[in-house]
């Protein structure tokens, strides 16, 4: 696949801070979340200083967001931008200044959700990479790869109601929520697929036991960056 | 509701009945994406005209467009007005960004992208598809000179904004600095954002909005040069201005200007 961004990209180039990023992609019900918490006791266990940050809303435009999901405003454009302006809010106060002081930082989920899910409800795959130009490059970037199906089963059993626009809703791929999940999700992964190569991603396969996960997880840690962990220690 | 005086009762003048039934109807132009667009939104089918007024805050755009608005209705045009800030979805949230200082340059710009791609997409192109002449007050290029003025990154400003459609005409009303403090401080007065404090703080409020102003100045006038904008003199009474502008538009929609349409009068 032809690379989308250029060597001035954020993304593309080392952020040169002493802190060290690392970011978990995956979708709803892969277990990212759960591997990032394990993943930061056990440095937290060797006196590295983490910070965690997740893809919540910052009070910036979260009211935006609601008026826009009530009014059913957004297109796949208005909802892109809209988060972006939370990935820049969340960049500029949660990563950045961690990252500046030093700190490791895990982020749940980064410009890569972004660019899965935008592409995925029909904006144009360069231009959302250009949106995101100011971001900064992982240095570790997880990708847990997992079926639709498990992942259904997983938030299904857990008895998680599946979200209005998680399950793509908006883009009227299905009026059944599951069914439109499965379609919407599809595409989804099909992006991450693609992006595996053009961003280096360490893929872990997210239908193997946690413990499994988190040993690969921890060994990669190890291999780049693993003098902060010597350090911490 | 008319802003300006009526020349004359229908009933008075046979001329003006006839005039009634001589709408023009310009031929339609194919739009255009500045850049890499909205894949899902075909751009075929618009029939109608974009406009865009630009020019300095406290210029005295919006009183040219309401202007400008009644007198293509009267000429039989659908007119919609469309106006920077003024999106349903993120406009409210730009105000309280402002009043409590939220936001960075990033945000900044990436809060007024949404915002015009809300209208884009809810205002200008069901607009245009209904064969409106869609009036901007401000656009694409508000965001460009800002950026530059505030050192954005501005290959990336111009990226973002590849969603946006080309207009059809683009109008500068163009000022001096000097004009232009002695329009505002009689109207709105000086305030935070528009003396751009936030670029020089703990500057004097005067001193700011001069060297803000003027360097938004120049950066239209460079902008002006590049997108081939049709620069009005905005140092003019406010008639005047008008009929400049009026002219502009005249050419692009195919109106012939009467001697009327060159005497306007305001209703005091």
């Amino acid at each position: 696949m032809a690379k989308q961004i250029d060597d001035k990209h954020g993304l593309a180039r080392d952020h040169g801070l002493p802190g060290k990023l690392i970011v978990v992609e995956g979708i709803d019900g892969s277990g990212k979340s759960t591997q990032a918490q394990i993943l930061k006791q056990w440095l937290e266990a060797h006196n590295v200083p983490v910070f965690f940050t997740e893809w919540n809303s910052s009070p910036l435009v979260k009211k935006a967001t609601r008026r826009g999901k009530k009014k059913n405003l957004l297109t796949p454009t208005t909802f892109s931008l809209l988060h972006a302006t939370d990935f820049a809010d969340r960049l500029s106060y949660q990563v950045l200044p961690p990252l500046k002081a030093g700190m490791v930082v895990i982020a749940d989920r980064y410009a890569y959700t972004a660019f899965g899910r935008d592409t995925a409800r029909g904006v144009d795959p360069g231009w959302v990479r250009d949106v995101y130009h100011f971001a900064i490059k992982p240095d570790i970037t997880y990708y847990f790869k997992v079926p639709i199906q498990v992942a259904l089963q997983r938030l299904l059993s857990a008895r998680t109601k599946i979200k209005f626009h998680e399950a793509g809703m908006d883009t009227g791929l299905d009026k059944d929520i599951v069914r439109c999940f499965e379609l919407f999700q599809q595409k989804v992964l099909d992006e991450y697929d693609r992006m595996t190569s053009e961003f280096g991603f360490e893929v872990i396969d997210a239908t193997l036991p946690i413990t499994t996960q988190q040993i690969m997880v921890r060994k990669i840690v190890m291999e780049s960056i693993g003098d902060v962990v010597r350090r911490g220690a | 509701m008319s802003n300006f005086a009526p020349t004359g009762k229908i009933s008075d003048n046979p001329k003006n009945l006839a005039s009634l039934f001589r709408i023009p109807a310009p031929p339609a132009r194919r739009k255009r994406y500045f850049g890499k667009g909205l894949p899902y939104m075909d751009l075929d089918d618009l029939r109608g005209y974009l406009v865009v007024v630009e020019g300095s805050d406290g210029v005295g755009r919006s009183t040219q467009i309401s202007l400008l608005k009644s007198w293509l209705q009267v000429k039989g045009f659908g007119v919609l007005e469309t106006g920077w800030t003024r999106s349903q979805l993120v406009g409210p949230t730009i105000d309280l960004a402002k009043a409590g200082h939220a936001m960075n340059n990033l945000t900044f710009n990436l809060l007024y992208a949404t915002d015009l791609a809300d209208r884009l997409e809810h205002e200008i192109i069901p607009g245009l598809r209904s064969g409106f002449v869609v009036l901007g007050d401000r656009y694409y290029y508000t965001a460009l000179a800002r950026a530059a003025v505030r050192r954005s990154e501005i290959d990336w400003v111009r990226s973002l904004y590849g969603f946006a459609i080309e207009p059809d005409l683009v109008v500068y009303l163009k000022v001096d600095m000097n004009t232009l403090f002695h329009r505002v401080i009689k109207s709105s007065g000086l305030n935070y954002w528009e003396a751009g404090m936030d670029q020089n703080p703990g500057c004097d409020p005067y001193e700011s909005f001069c060297r803000y102003q003027s360097k938004l100045i120049r950066q239209f006038n460079r902008l002006s040069r590049e997108f081939g904008f049709r620069a009005v003199d905005a140092r003019r009474p406010v008639e005047k201005v008008q009929v400049s502008l009026r002219r502009q538009v005249a050419a692009l929609l195919d109106i012939k200007m009467t001697r009327e349409d060159r005497e306007v009068r305001l209703l005091v």
